[in-house]
């Protein structure tokens, strides 16, 4: 989460007080992603010093001083929003890897080693939902950010059953031979990183 | 607080020999009033016929089931279907609505077949209707109502009365995340008015509704979410802002 854009953002709406904004920017994203004080400010001096926000009082400090955002603050937004997010790192890379490991290891079982993940997930997003269940339906921000968390865990999930699945269509036969695959062409993909 | 289902050893067996299919092994669930539970697991894990077994459409091969207290076994035909018919809702993921019938006459089905007369199963049946926001969907029948309204249409035929169970299988089915967000609302609040509610499914966003989250596989009970869900432990850490 971009904390500079969010508060270019804000600030888009009109001028506004460091304070107000970091209270601003905890009641729009659900208070599920808190940030310091400290974090606020620093990213507003910087901010100012690449001149895409000003404030009423440059050598002022604190939560009073007044902030709003310049012309080249936004285009900076405007070009931000049409930027195409980074999803190059999967956070379920590491997970591949693990249960990738686990398939040549004897000893280990992969559907229990899969449950064990799957379970953690599951309660995650359990965690997820009752933020939202318990919060009133008209608090579409909050309900925005854990959507996007829920179906995120959700992805990683459906993988998880996926690869168990599969797992399970294989013959029964200790760990699973797999040494062939990273060195055929074309097949290092599951173990890039 | 007792159990309002439990499920004691449960077994069950379908055809024999060569045929035989072990769908349920030895299961163990026990659900309070109050609490929502989750049964997950893959297609043929034997969350389905959990389900049927639970609401006693389908009998064990083994192992007891007790609702309310009561063993199941130990009941006659009649007084089992009684207990259905009073205790017991079920949400089915294709609705299973029946088409000549209005909102209010299908919500109103249940009671009028367990006796109640005619205008006070409408009486009832249309609180259990506005209840779920569809006051002004009661005349209309299935056909004129939208799928996320059908399926509320269900969930207030499923507790109307004074029913203590609530079985699910798969119940958002074709349902877009918006629509099926707002059916698992609805059987979260029937729940913490006091229903035991159990929902079946393979979908992790749905089973994340639920108070618990019992996984099975190949007939199998093999774990269950650990923490009942609450928002303490999100806000501490939090993923990086």
């Amino acid at each position: 989460m971009s904390v500079r854009h969010a508060l270019l953002a804000l600030l888009s709406e009109g001028p506004k007080y460091g304070l107000q904004l970091r209270q601003e920017f905890e009641a729009r994203t659900g208070e599920v992603w808190p940030l310091n004080v400290g974090q606020v400010y620093t990213t507003l001096q910087r901010l100012e010093r690449d001149g895409l926000v000003e404030s009423d009082d440059p050598e002022g400090e604190g939560p009073q001083k007044g902030f709003r955002i310049t012309p080249a603050g936004g285009h900076e937004l405007a070009r931000w929003l049409r930027t195409p997010p980074e999803t190059a790192s999967p956070p379920r890379d590491e997970l591949v890897i693990k249960v990738l490991v686990a398939m040549r290891m004897p000893g280990v079982d992969v559907h229990e080693l899969i449950q064990v993940h799957r379970r953690y997930l599951v309660e995650l997003m359990q965690q997820y939902t009752y933020l939202k269940a318990e919060a009133p339906e008209r608090d579409v921000g909050l309900a925005l950010v854990v959507d996007a968390e829920v179906f995120r865990l959700e992805a990683v999930v459906r993988w998880l059953d996926a690869a168990d699945a599969r797992l399970a269509r294989l013959p029964a036969a200790g760990p699973v031979a797999a040494a062939a695959v990273p060195s055929r062409p074309g097949r290092s993909l599951g173990v890039r990183r | 607080m007792t159990a309002v289902l439990e499920l004691r050893q449960v077994s069950k067996v379908y055809g024999s020999g060569p045929t035989e299919i072990q769908a349920l092994r030895a299961v163990d669930l026990s659900v309070d009033g109050g609490e929502l539970v989750a049964v997950m697991g893959p297609s043929g894990s034997g969350k389905s016929t959990l389900l049927t077994i639970a609401g006693s459409l389908e009998e064990p091969t083994s192992g007891e089931v007790l609702v309310g207290g009561s063993k199941l076994s130990g009941m006659s035909r009649n007084d089992r279907a009684r207990m259905r018919r009073r205790s017991i809702g079920y949400v089915f993921q294709d609705f299973n609505l029946l088409a000549g019938l209005s909102a209010v006459e299908n919500v109103a089905l249940p009671l009028e077949l367990d006796g109640v007369g005619r205008d006070g199963a409408r009486t009832t049946g249309l609180a259990a209707l506005e209840e779920l926001g569809l006051a002004d969907r009661a005349a209309r029948y299935p056909d004129e109502l939208s799928g996320g309204e059908r399926q509320r249409v269900a969930i207030a035929r499923a507790v109307v009365g004074d029913r203590r169970l609530l079985l699910a299988d798969e119940p958002t089915g074709a349902l877009d995340s918006v629509n099926g967000e707002g059916v698992m609302r609805l059987l979260r609040a029937a729940c913490k008015r006091g229903v035991a509610g159990v929902v079946v499914t393979h979908d992790a966003q749905l089973a994340s509704w639920a108070d618990r989250v019992v996984f099975l596989r190949d007939g199998r009970v093999v774990d269950q979410t650990a923490r009942p869900p609450g928002a303490e432990s999100l806000l501490t850490p939090g993923p990086n802002p």
